[in-house]
């Protein structure tokens, strides 16, 4: 910590003095302590700030709810932590058409709650609780319903960003069908900060179903999981709209899961069926709209408590039989304990290790292993200190690395932005 | 290297057949679908491989020499417009359809691939593509992709950029990079596939793509309904979407369109001021339950006749009509003009009222057909090339309908692109920020603007990274960039 070197006074006379405050211990990231939490209340501040911290040479680290503070490697330096918590208004919400614009330091379930109002929805429903808009959309972090709305790069129409020397840009519109310019707002969606501040992101919305029923199966056998989600998803009894079909496997039993929501006839006809297909496989349950709401709170949640290892493996579907493989042999050689979950439909699984950090290392390696040849990623998601210290948590990235960097050092050249944080250094 | 050894390097490369370089034979590539714009390229290459593609970029980045993109040339924005000292790549010899994966839902195909085939390569497992442009039968899947086309179907399923889950760049530096995961989701780093989807072919050229399908729906339910005019109409678009229902399509005919494609094909549509075609998909019982509703907002809405389709036989009828209306036009006008709005939905009527406005304060016939779900306008301005200053004029209203688009909180291109032809306009739209830091991605793909130059920005810009003494570079010196 070097406060003496940060012009203290500038920066609170740009967010005022009440939004400057000295850092304190939880606000350290990975273990890099900043100095100052600064709380600007527009735009223009936020640009102030992020031209004098690149002017100063000062690391600047965008947070919103702070929930994925652990993502990513441990940073270079953290100088400001440029906090949007101020930020965090409905700009414009115009239910006639399915449209909201918001400022990124909105809380997604405060976004939701006022939405609902209008019958609709944000159609991303990632686990962390407290979660804004402004993180998930850098961390592009997803949930269940990702199966049919897609992922935040497939709702979010626009944005209004903030560069490292200030220059305030946006792209992208509020229509829903607009292909005038780059499409920057998917670039900064998981750009985890290190392109610039997310001050503000529009996206389309979707109407919320009118009821919901979900249907889970439990089978004591890992190699099952992958037979139920293919039937399920390519079955060619029944041609099923799923809103969501996801895994977990713990304890040596697992849960898979599939949700449909709608109208009650088609929600209805939709789970009858399903439960035809799933029959043969295992004890079966159906649940309706409330229980079912518990259900998925508690389902939906990553595998893995603070301090454990969270590991994030991107893999075709098809493949899910020797994802999981390649995760419990790896722990069960270890002595690590493993839960698995999953976004089986789409080919996310996240594993949760514990026990003993030598080995928790040995596995990542062990299932990087075995997975990187064949495409897709194993990404470190949670993990302490000491076990990051061992590895990259991305991986290797692919040839598209060197790129990568090209448009970092474009829109950030001084690496300003969440130093260190990202893939290959950025 | 002169135009000679060009010729000569490239032949290397393709063979004598894949070079093509005589004035007379390059004339048929002098312009896309946008035919107001005409430039006769340097040469055109025609590759049947990545390799091929990738050594023929390699060389114009060794030399300097730009290049352009082209798929089945079907633009609607000048996209594809060659450049004069430049090599045009026409990509329609790599055609191939690569690999089909059922069980991830995934198909590879080399750009060339045509849109439909996609589907039909498919639909014996139950599954389709879903971006269907208007151009599907013609259009190339590179071309979608670098236009990030739409159709009338991607109200409810997207657009070409939620399709797209991987793809084999050449970089205009002659270097392959794989972007976006493939076949398995959440690729680490940036969005690079997201940014590249619809950059309108100026970051590289695409050589291979994955594409998701999807399952084709269990049932399909299509109806017309009459009105008095678009007003009425486009309340029952209104009463349909604000009843939670997010139709598979929703598109709308004005008279003067209804009487032009009636003139042509003659689908037998109903006398009207205004038509509207919907389309519901999905799981039956969902389906069953939507279909009366829009029935009955169509009821309430006045509509004069309502037809249903009885078969698919009749639906294709309906299609048919809708896909026919631009060129139907040459029917009822010697010429015409293509726009391409988008206003929010909301603000569809006061955004009518001004085209009529505006046609009548011309003295210009506008036709209107577009994607009423989501505000997508394509009013076709109708005008005589022969009556003298009457193009301009067309032009201009056209300009005029876009900047009232730009004035509802719209935008300047719903799937067109903005190409050749709206760059423009494009200052209407975006600061010189929001322009330049979009450039900041173009200087990472391409630092020497040689991939597709002279598109998209009004004001290009050099990336201002070239060591030693200042040398004026060949796109600056033909006028098509300036110094960052």
């Amino acid at each position: 910590m070097q406060t003496q070197n940060i012009p203290t006074e500038e920066l609170q006379g740009i967010v005022g003095e009440e939004h400057v405050r000295e850092a304190a211990a939880e606000d350290a990231v990975d273990g890099v302590e900043p100095s100052f939490v600064v709380e600007p209340g527009t735009v223009e501040e936020t640009s102030e700030v992020t031209k004098l911290a690149t002017r100063e040479g000062l690391a600047v680290s965008p947070r919103g709810g702070g929930t994925k503070m652990g993502l990513g490697n441990p940073p270079r330096e953290v100088d400001i932590i440029l906090s949007t918590a101020r930020m965090d208004g409905i700009i414009e919400h115009v239910p006639g058409d399915q449209i909201v614009r918001v400022q990124t330091g909105l809380r997604l379930r405060d976004l939701q709650e006022n939405l609902a109002e209008s019958d609709q929805m944000l159609g991303v429903d990632p686990p962390e609780e407290g979660a804004t808009v402004g993180g998930i959309v850098a961390a592009n972090s997803s949930g269940p319903r990702r199966l049919r709305y897609g992922t935040v790069r497939d709702l979010i129409i626009g944005i209004k960003v903030v560069l490292a020397d200030g220059t305030v840009a946006k792209a992208g519109g509020k229509v829903v069908k607009n292909v005038a310019g780059y499409d920057l707002s998917k670039l900064f969606t998981g750009s985890l900060g290190t392109l610039g501040v997310i001050a503000e992101a529009n996206f389309r919305l979707h109407p919320i179903r009118e009821t919901a029923r979900t249907v889970f199966v439990e089978v004591d056998d890992h190699e099952k999981i992958a037979d139920v989600v293919q039937e399920l998803t390519h079955s060619s009894l029944s041609q099923f709209v799923l809103d969501a079909l996801e895994m977990r496997w713990e304890g040596g039993r697992g849960v898979i899961a599939a949700l449909f929501e709608g109208i009650e006839p088609a929600v209805e006809a939709q789970s009858s069926a399903a439960t035809e297909v799933l029959r043969s496989h295992g004890e079966m349950s159906v649940l309706g709209e409330d229980d079912g709401k518990a259900f998925w709170e508690h389902f939906a949640r990553r595998p893995w408590e603070a301090g454990d290892v969270g590991l994030k493996i991107g893999a075709p579907p098809s493949e899910l039989t020797a994802v999981l493989a390649s995760v419990l042999g790896a722990a069960e050689r270890t002595g690590a304990r493993v839960s698995l979950s999953g976004h089986a439909g789409t080919g996310v699984t996240f594993a949760g290790l514990s026990g003993g950090e030598a080995g928790l290392v040995e596995v990542v390696e062990e299932v990087r292993e075995i997975r990187l040849p064949r495409g897709g990623s194993v990404v470190v998601q949670e993990a302490p200190l000491t076990v990051k210290e061992r590895l990259d948590v991305w991986g290797t990235g692919g040839d598209y690395l060197g790129l990568t960097r090209r448009v970092k050092e474009k829109f950030d050249p001084g690496y300003t932005m969440n130093p260190g944080r990202f893939l290959g250094g950025i | 290297m002169d135009r000679e050894q060009l010729i000569e390097t490239m032949q290397e490369i393709l063979g004598p057949e894949g070079v093509i370089h005589k004035h007379e034979e390059l004339r048929t590539y002098e312009c896309d679908g946008l035919m107001n714009y005409r430039v006769i390229p340097d040469l055109v290459v025609l590759p049947e491989s990545a390799e091929q593609v990738q050594q023929i970029v390699k060389t114009c980045y060794d030399e300097g020499i730009p290049f352009v993109a082209r798929g089945s040339g079907t633009g609607l924005s000048g996209g594809a417009l060659p450049i004069e000292s430049g090599v045009l790549i026409v990509l329609t010899r790599l055609r191939r359809i690569l690999e089909v994966d059922i069980p991830n839902g995934r198909v590879v195909v080399e750009p060339g691939v045509i849109n439909v085939w996609v589907s039909q390569e498919v639909a014996d497992e139950g599954y389709y593509y879903a971006p269907d442009p208007a151009s599907q039968i013609v259009s190339s899947i590179g071309g979608n992709l670098a236009e990030n086309s739409g159709g009338v179907h991607c109200l409810k399923y997207g657009f070409t950029t939620n399709h797209v889950m991987g793809a084999e760049v050449v970089l205009p530096d002659g270097s392959v990079v794989h972007i976006g995961g493939g076949k398995a989701p959440d690729a680490p780093g940036y969005e690079l596939l997201g940014a590249f989807v619809g950059s309108e072919g100026t970051l590289g050229i695409a050589t291979k793509i994955t594409l998701r399908i999807l399952r084709q729906p269990e049932d399909v339910r299509t109806l017309l309904a009459a009105f008095k005019d678009t007003e009425e109409a486009g309340g029952a678009v209104s009463g349909i979407i604000g009843g939670g229902i997010v139709p598979a399509a929703i598109e709308m005919m004005d008279a003067l369109t209804i009487e032009a494609v009636e003139k042509q094909i003659s689908p037998g549509f109903p006398e009207a001021g205004a038509i509207l075609i919907v389309e519901l998909d999905g799981p039956e019982a969902e389906v069953e339950h939507q279909f009366e509703h829009v029935i009955r907002v169509c009821e309430e809405n006045d509509a004069s006749e309502i037809r249903v389709a009885e078969d698919d036989e009749e639906r294709a009828l309906f299609w048919k009509g809708r896909k026919a209306a631009f060129g139907a036009m040459g029917s009822i006008s010697n010429d015409y003009y293509v726009q391409d709005g988008v206003v929010p939905r909301t603000e569809l009527g006061a955004v009518l009222k001004k085209i009529a406005d505006l046609s009548e304060e011309y003295g210009l016939r506008v036709a209107n057909v577009f994607h009423a779900g989501d505000g997508n306008l394509h009013p076709l301005v109708l005008y005589d090339n022969d009556a003298p200053g009457e193009a301009e004029k067309a032009e201009e209203l056209a300009g005029e309908i876009v900047f009232a688009c730009l004035e509802h909180g719209g935008s300047l291109t719903g799937e067109h692109g903005i190409g050749r032809d709206k760059m423009k306009y494009m200052p209407q739209m975006f600061t010189t920020d929001d322009m330049d830091v979009m450039q900041l991605l173009r200087c990472a793909f391409d630092p020497h603007r040689i991939c597709n130059p002279g598109k998209i920005f009004p004001t290009p810009r050099l990336c201002g990274e070239r060591p030693g003494p200042f040398h004026m570079h060949p796109v600056q010196k033909a006028g098509l960039a300036e110094n960052f």
